[in-house]
């Protein structure tokens, strides 16, 4: 009892890492209709700038957590604005392989800039220390990150269904071209939109710092696989799907990885393979 | 009929070239010539799925590994026939991409890159974690060249890189004509029509999705012929095989070369090869290079280089008749 309740809140602060991937991916896919296989790669940049950040600047992680992603979000702009929106009127497998290229691109010059062996951040005290639940000691951290998660989730609701940005944002992803008619300015809301996803993953690649202990080069490909299942699961263009799909995946991994190490993966592959047969659309994807 | 005989005469002098290179050049370069006919046959049939349907699949390494291993297991396990092996490999890859295909194919597009990246990368983390059975990251080693036997009638060795060369080159050969036929078969022409335009295709009382898994199944077949040959190449099977990283390097070379025509996967492989080789002389960052070639590849030279050479022709014919 008391390792299935560890388990299940472990594995709810990694799933919030896969929503925040998930729900930048998800807006931006909604909105521009690209799947973003660099999303993955911003989630590296966010944890990485944020960790350069607090080497130069001092400790201090919240600072860290506030101008980290800013670089990555000049990232997202120079890959919308200059390479992206040449490839809008192309074929779906162009735009893809775009995103693709910039993978290849980021993770090796993540290698260059900062080294290809790990990086271990410098040692964080902020909410550190832990509490007993049901008998064991649990991060503070990570229950902050398990708050975290929803917080996100209810401002991005907020956002989109209460303000003024969010209603043109949802009027560009129904009817692209009949906003551009009612006179929104499509160019400017897809960078807009693409740079605040960016934001969204860069973010979770901050929080990440003092999570996962160690930066990897290759730390944005697992989670950008993990945020594509999500997708999947949770119906892609969907926010609530990708919420849910997250947690689910997040809790089941945990459950993988403690009690079936070797198969820890295959898991949620098979709850991949039967939501794709009995609704392929995903959970709250809608049917096409 | 003179075009035939044409097209025969380029094609045996091809053969003829290539039957001579152990001849004349040393062995890194036979070594490499390998290396570029077994990218040949796995573009090759990659492009029967991006080129000719129009589906991009991010998972083809886990078919190439299941050649590979298939071998593997085979040799370690039952014989060391070097051509049951391979027969074995591809039936492997098959098997796997019918398992793998009957999901990806429900979906078209952005859902079927994605599937297909997640479930290549099911297979990497199986082999990977799987240690006791498949080596984990070591990988099954010491595969060995044992001569062809033809049932005590007598045998090839192919254990030298120079012997093995004439055995990949038969297969690249084989699967030039084969997949060559099946891009001018009905079968092919039905595959073009789902890449233009899906929707008709159905309607014109196809099956769609049949033919799409069919296809899928065909490509993966092709990627386990070139793993289970690359299996005997380096003596062994590596879990790097099934990565992402190893299925992109087919799409690159597709892009490279030009997704339309049989010819382009087969130039983009020869550049691919000759490329990797002079850049890592350089530099360790290969991926920034592949990365910076894919994208100038599409933002500019789509049709690839084999496009951008008909392009040429056809401008330089133009300007000679006008």
């Amino acid at each position: 009892m008391q390792s299935v309740v560890h388990v299940c809140l472990a594995g709810l602060s990694s799933g919030m890492f896969i929503w925040l991937v998930a729900s930048g991916l998800t807006l931006i896919f909604g909105v521009l209709g690209v799947l973003n296989f660099a999303h993955g790669s911003f989630y590296m940049l966010g944890a990485y700038f944020c960790f350069t950040v607090l080497r130069h600047l001092g400790t201090n992680f919240w600072l860290g957590l506030v101008l980290g992603p800013l670089f990555v979000c000049a990232a997202g702009f120079v890959l919308e604005r200059f390479f992206l929106r040449r490839v809008y009127h192309l074929a779906l497998p162009y735009q893809l392989l775009l995103t693709f290229a910039f993978v290849l691109i980021f993770d090796n010059l993540v290698k260059i800039v900062w080294g290809a062996g790990s990086l271990s951040p410098p040692g964080l005290d902020i909410l550190g220390g832990s509490v007993p639940i049901v008998g064991r000691k649990f991060p503070v951290y990570n229950l902050f990150i398990i708050a975290v998660g929803p917080l996100v989730a209810i401002g991005l609701w907020g956002f989109l269904e209460r303000t003024w940005w969010g209603r043109i944002i949802r009027a560009a992803s129904s009817d692209r071209e009949m906003a551009s008619a009612l006179g929104v300015r499509v160019p400017v809301l897809f960078t807009s939109v693409f740079v605040f996803g960016c934001w969204l993953g860069a973010i979770g690649g901050g929080l990440a710092v003092p999570y996962v202990g160690l930066l990897t080069s290759g730390m944005g490909d697992t989670i950008i696989i993990e945020a594509f299942i999500v997708a999947v699961i949770g119906g892609l263009g969907s926010l609530k799907g990708a919420f849910t799909g997250a947690l689910i995946i997040g809790v089941l991994s945990a459950f993988g990885t403690r009690y079936f190490p070797t198969f820890d993966m295959f898991l949620i592959f098979i709850l991949m393979a039967a939501v794709l047969l009995w609704r392929p659309q995903g959970l709250f994807g809608e049917a096409r | 009929m003179r075009n035939k005989f044409l097209s025969a005469a380029v094609v045996l002098a091809f053969l003829a070239v290539l039957a001579a290179v152990p001849h004349v050049f040393g062995r890194f370069t036979v070594y490499l010539a390998i290396r570029v006919m077994l990218l040949g046959i796995f573009a090759l049939g990659y492009n029967l799925l991006l080129g000719q349907t129009g589906l991009l699949s991010f998972g083809h390494g886990a078919f190439y590994a299941a050649g590979a291993y298939g071998l593997g297991f085979f040799w370690f396990h039952l014989s060391p026939h070097p051509l049951l092996g391979i027969v074995v490999g591809i039936l492997a890859a098959a098997a796997l991409a019918l398992l793998i295909g009957f999901f990806c194919v429900r979906h078209t597009e952005i859902y079927f890159a994605m599937l297909t990246l997640a479930f290549g990368m099911m297979v990497f983390s199986l082999i990977w974690n799987a240690r006791e059975i498949t080596g984990g990251d070591d990988g099954l080693v010491g595969i060995m060249r044992d001569p062809i036997t033809f049932f005590g009638l007598g045998k090839i060795p192919i254990g030298k890189d120079a012997q093995y060369y004439y055995l990949v080159l038969v297969f690249f050969a084989l699967s030039v004509w084969v997949v060559h036929r099946i891009r001018i078969s009905p079968f092919g022409l039905v595959l073009a029509g789902i890449r233009e335009n899906a929707r008709r295709t159905e309607f014109a009382g196809v099956p769609i999705r049949n033919y799409r898994l069919a296809v899928f199944v065909i490509s993966g077949a092709f990627a386990g012929l070139a793993g289970s040959l690359e299996a005997m190449l380096e003596s062994n099977a590596r879990p790097f095989m099934a990565h992402w990283s190893h299925s992109a390097d087919p799409v690159l070379v597709s892009l490279l070369g030009g997704l339309h025509t049989l010819a382009g996967p087969l130039v983009g492989s020869l550049l691919f090869v000759a490329m990797r080789e002079i850049v890592q002389r350089f530099t360790e960052n290969w991926m920034l290079w592949f990365g910076i070639v894919l994208l100038v590849i599409i933002l500019g030279f789509r049709g690839g280089v084999v496009g951008v050479m008909q392009d040429l022709f056809r401008r330089f014919g133009a300007a000679r008749e006008g």
